[in-house]
């Protein structure tokens, strides 16, 4: 089954360009006036990169066919392995009260909600895929949905806010690329809206009657409109009594979104300190290594959730633009590699894997200078984390399969 | 499509960065020092205080302070209630550290402002357990001749909360040193130096990183010195003089620029052990000491001037001209004089006889000065005494000084005691230095300046400043050889201080006695010498000296002192 394919070296590039990029920037967290144990940190996620590489060579020397079929399996397994977590998982840095990691003893082996965000988007291009025409009702997307559903529920019961974030995400973005119709995928997301609105009794009263000229022109069954319009009223009803059952720190997380300035020394903390760093940083940085904020530990989780507050600090603006270019530079190539795929397992595997990234970095970056919650997730290649690292190359090497695959190969693909 | 979206998502990004770090930059850049740079204050020394030879008076020694950096007053409580032993705190001390604290919660808190040599060394093998703690070397006043100066160069001590509240000190910080009294106040802005500030680099957890700061220091300016008018060596032999025993005030003058020679009052107290905040137990003793040492007998304690203000009743009456040199009075001295139906005595109740005004001023003849008082008039009396600054402060460079007390106008006595309850009685006391006036020992020094002088008065000054001098007075040559002859006279043989005419120098001055409704009456003496050439002004005021020829001896003695002349020509009991 191993058939050579020529490689796509642009999109290799900018992966490992990004891997390299992240590495040195894990190595730079860890140099810190006080030394603490990150200072060892790059060490290890240098041996992550070069497993996830090695893992991405030999999934590059599979098949598409081959991944397809080990799709199912693969998920159950992933889906299995994130249940155990419920069971004996454990907590980590700032989130010590969740269950996300699989630990044996005390040795944390890994989260298996970051492969199950590679093996999610497998399983939902597999369910897609394998329709003749795209979904028109909301009853025609009660498989997709299961597939997410699962594991979206098992994470939010560790619980994992920022991961379930990635699974709507990458959940609504494949909708989207299989051809889910725009009022439809606005129906889907409806009780989500209500949710967020519901703090205000005005906006959710607006958003509903939006809501029922959109149901009445869209037209879908008359039960699924009612159910849609009852689960509406119901989430706007149970939103209250769904904050009051957030952990405290979700709580504050979300409090702190909308003003950071209102506990300055507690959970307001992380994101003011991380403006400071970023914004100390100018137009070149104060120099590699050398942040203040980061060396005097006046920046909290620098290697993890917030390393790219030492980017900005430490290499300024520009440092900022090159590593969001390379990115942009990623995602670009991927969505043409989605677009010109064999067939539409691939082009939404593609699409669902960019997606998922995708929302890694709006959410990540964006919540370093407080656009976003603090949720908690990784910067794909810059935060520390075997896990994420091995789940992202994988991807890488999917792709690059994918992208070998694809249409025309991946040598006439011109442009970018 | 999907690309589009990609694309306007990472220009939003860009964006949103590219203010926060181009154009929000400053901002930041400054949150991120003030985050890790821990501004710690460099006391600056006070500036020195020196004598007119160069001697110094108040200088600074090397001290340690110990001060604690805290987030919040519940930190700094734990930290103090975790360093109590160690540094031997007592509740008062950390109340006070709290205070400050709440005062001031960016600047190192002062915890022990003097610590001691011991402490200190303990704290720094334990440096590395205790972050937030600063020891710092620090200045720290000290007067080398102790109580013997306290009396005008005052003292030091922290600012206290309602001298934070002064807009007069708004730039200053609790637990900084201002000058509580004395010179120290009076010239605390010159004395003050200009705190500097070293920036320590700390981490998040306020421990201080090793290795140089970004922002270079800003050394502390030490004060310019003051240059002072005082002699100490006559300042010591004053206190000297005063010893144990005695108390009372002395001032002595320079009678052509007011310059404070000594300036002393006794008993004295310690200005060492008020640096640093005052003992309890020392100011409690300095409180109940019945002899008062903490009024200042020179400048804050006002006595009937008794005789020595027969000189202001003489200019007042020769500048009117009332009074002809040779001029006897109508009544001669029989030991007193029948005023109505009151009986006036004089001082000296076998009688004076008849006497022109040298006389008088020798044999200091109070029969002679009650007719003259009235020759005068009541309001003629007070006008002269206000123009002749008996009512004004002597203006000596010292924030202390009382007023003397003179009447404003004979309107006084109406308020007093109701437009006709009085009577011209009155005028007979004020004549004598009775009555109601009570003086300070600088007030009578300065106006003998002008005696000593052509009338012209100086005003006092301690610091080395440009002399204010005014004329007060005008007398005619023969007018004033007669007052100087007269005041010379005390001190020849029958004159109320015969015993202390010095051999070699010819001193003037003139006694007198404050009746004293506590106790034994109060001497004075103020005089000049040499007499034709004036070099010094002395006056003293003995606490229940009874007569004033005790406080001339003291006087004679200052004089020949100063004048390095022989010693006082008889013993002090005489008189």
């Amino acid at each position: 089954m191993s058939r050579p394919i020529v490689s796509d070296y642009k999109l290799l590039g900018a992966a490992v360009l990004l891997s390299v990029f992240g590495v040195a920037m894990v190595y730079s967290a860890g140099q810190t006036d006080t030394p603490t144990a990150v200072a060892h940190a790059y060490k290890s996620q240098m041996l992550w990169l070069l497993i996830g590489m090695g893992f991405a060579y030999a999934v590059t020397h599979s098949s598409v066919r081959f991944i397809e079929w080990m799709t199912t399996p693969l998920y159950a397994f992933s889906v299995f392995l994130l249940a155990l977590t419920l069971v004996i998982g454990k907590g980590a840095g700032t989130a010590a009260s969740t269950k996300s990691w699989l630990a044996i003893g005390s040795h944390r082996i890994g989260q298996p909600s970051e492969i199950a965000k590679v093996t999610v988007v497998l399983m939902l291009a597999k369910v897609l895929s394998a329709r003749r025409e795209t979904p028109r009702s909301l009853l025609d997307l009660w498989k997709p949905a299961i597939v997410v559903g699962i594991p979206w529920l098992i994470i939010m019961l560790q619980p994992d806010l920022g991961t379930g974030i990635v699974f709507i995400g990458i959940f609504f973005a494949m909708l989207y690329w299989s051809g889910v119709a725009w009022p439809l995928l606005l129906l889907i997301a409806s009780p989500a809206i209500s949710l967020i609105l519901s703090f205000s009794v005005g906006l959710w009263g607006a958003w509903f009657f939006i809501l029922l000229a959109l149901v009445l022109w869209y037209k879908p069954f008359l039960i699924e409109g009612i159910v849609l319009m009852v689960l509406n009223v119901a989430t706007g009803v149970v939103a209250p009594l769904m904050w009051e059952k957030l952990a405290p720190y979700q709580q504050n997380r979300l409090k702190t979104f909308i003003d950071p300035t209102a506990d300055v020394r507690g959970s307001g903390y992380h994101v003011i300190q991380s403006k400071v760093a970023i914004g100390s940083g100018g137009l070149f940085g104060q120099g590699y290594t050398l942040g203040t904020q980061k060396r005097l530990a006046f920046l909290p989780e620098q290697h993890t959730d917030f390393i790219f507050s030492v980017v900005g600090e430490e290499l300024g603006f520009l440092g900022v633009a090159i590593a969001l270019a390379l990115f942009l530079w990623l995602f670009l190539r991927i969505t043409q590699v989605a677009e010109r795929a064999n067939d539409s397992y691939s082009s939404l595997v593609a699409y669902g894997l960019m997606s998922g990234w995708f929302v890694h970095v709006l959410v990540n970056v964006g919540m370093t200078l407080n656009l976003m919650p603090i949720t908690g997730i990784p910067l794909p290649f810059f935060s520390y984390g075997g896990s994420f690292m091995l789940a992202s190359w994988l991807a890488v090497g999917i792709l690059m399969r994918i992208s070998g695959e694809g249409r025309g190969s991946a040598m006439s693909l011109r442009g970018y | 499509m999907s690309s589009l979206a990609l694309v306007l998502g990472f220009l939003f990004l860009m964006g949103a960065f590219f203010k926060t770090q181009v154009i929000q930059n400053k901002q930041y850049v400054m949150q991120s020092e003030e985050n890790r740079l821990r501004p710690i204050p460099l006391p600056a020394p006070r500036g020195i205080i020196y004598d007119r030879h160069g001697e110094v008076i108040a200088e600074n020694l090397p001290a340690y302070s110990v001060s604690i950096t805290a987030p919040s007053v519940d930190s700094l409580r734990g930290a103090l209630a975790q360093l109590a032993s160690t540094l031997q705190l007592d509740q008062a001390q950390i109340n006070n550290a709290i205070r400050r604290y709440r005062r001031a919660p960016t600047r190192p808190t002062v915890v022990l402002p003097d610590a001691s040599i011991d402490i200190v060394s303990v704290l720094e093998e334990h440096r590395l357990d205790f972050p937030r703690l600063i020891i710092q070397s620090v200045p720290k006043r000290y007067y080398p001749d102790g109580s013997i100066v306290s009396s005008f160069v005052g003292y030091t001590g922290e600012i206290t909360e309602s001298d934070l509240n002064d807009p007069k000190y708004a730039s200053y910080k609790p637990g900084q040193d201002i000058g509580k009294a004395g010179l120290e106040k009076q010239y605390e802005s010159i004395l003050h130096g200009k705190e500097g500030v070293r920036f320590d680099e700390v981490d998040a957890r306020g421990r201080p990183v090793r290795g140089q700061g970004p922002r270079p220091d800003l050394d502390a300016e030490g004060a310019p010195p003051l240059y002072t008018n005082i002699d100490l060596d006559l300042q010591k032999f004053t206190a000297g003089i005063f010893g144990d025993s005695l108390q009372g005030g002395a001032v002595a003058l320079d009678p052509h620029t007011g310059a404070v020679l000594a300036l002393y009052s006794a008993p004295s107290w310690d200005p060492n052990k008020f640096t640093g905040g005052i003992p309890a137990d020392y100011y409690k003793q300095l409180l109940e000491d019945k002899r008062r040492p903490l009024v200042n007998k020179a400048i804050q304690g006002r006595y009937p001037p008794g005789s020595t203000f027969k000189l202001v009743t003489t200019v007042v009456a020769l500048q009117a001209g009332l009074v002809g040199l040779k001029e006897h009075m109508p009544v001669p001295c029989t030991g007193g004089y029948q005023f109505g139906n009151r009986y006036f005595r004089c001082w000296d109740k076998r009688g004076h006889g008849a006497l022109d005004l040298e006389g008088a001023i020798k044999h200091s003849c109070d029969v002679y000065f009650y007719q003259l008082g009235l020759k005068i008039g009541l309001a003629k009396l007070i006008a002269g005494g206000i123009s002749l600054t008996m009512r004004d402060k002597s203006g000596v460079d010292l924030p202390e000084e009382n007023q003397p007390y003179w009447p404003y106008a004979v309107d006084y006595y109406n308020k007093k005691f109701g437009p006709r309850n009085w009577s011209n009685a009155e005028t007979l006391n004020l004549a004598i230095g009775q009555g109601a006036n009570s003086q300070t020992v600088v007030n009578m020094a300065k106006f003998y300046t002008a005696l000593a002088t052509d009338g012209t008065e100086s005003r006092p000054e301690i610091a080395h400043l440009v002399p204010q001098r005014k004329q007060i007075f005008r007398l005619s040559a023969d007018q004033h050889e007669t007052v100087l002859n007269g005041l010379k006279a005390v001190l020849e043989g029958g004159g109320t201080a015969a015993a202390s005419a010095i051999s070699g120098v010819v001193l003037a001055g003139k006694t007198g006695s404050a009746q004293n409704t506590g106790g034994e009456d109060h001497g004075w003496f103020v005089g000049f010498a040499p007499a034709d050439d004036p070099k010094i002004v002395v006056c003293v005021l003995l606490e229940f000296g009874q007569h004033g020829s005790r406080a001339a001896h003291i006087a004679a003695a200052i004089v020949s002192h100063f004048l390095h002349v022989g010693p006082v020509a008889a013993t002090m009991d005489e008189g």
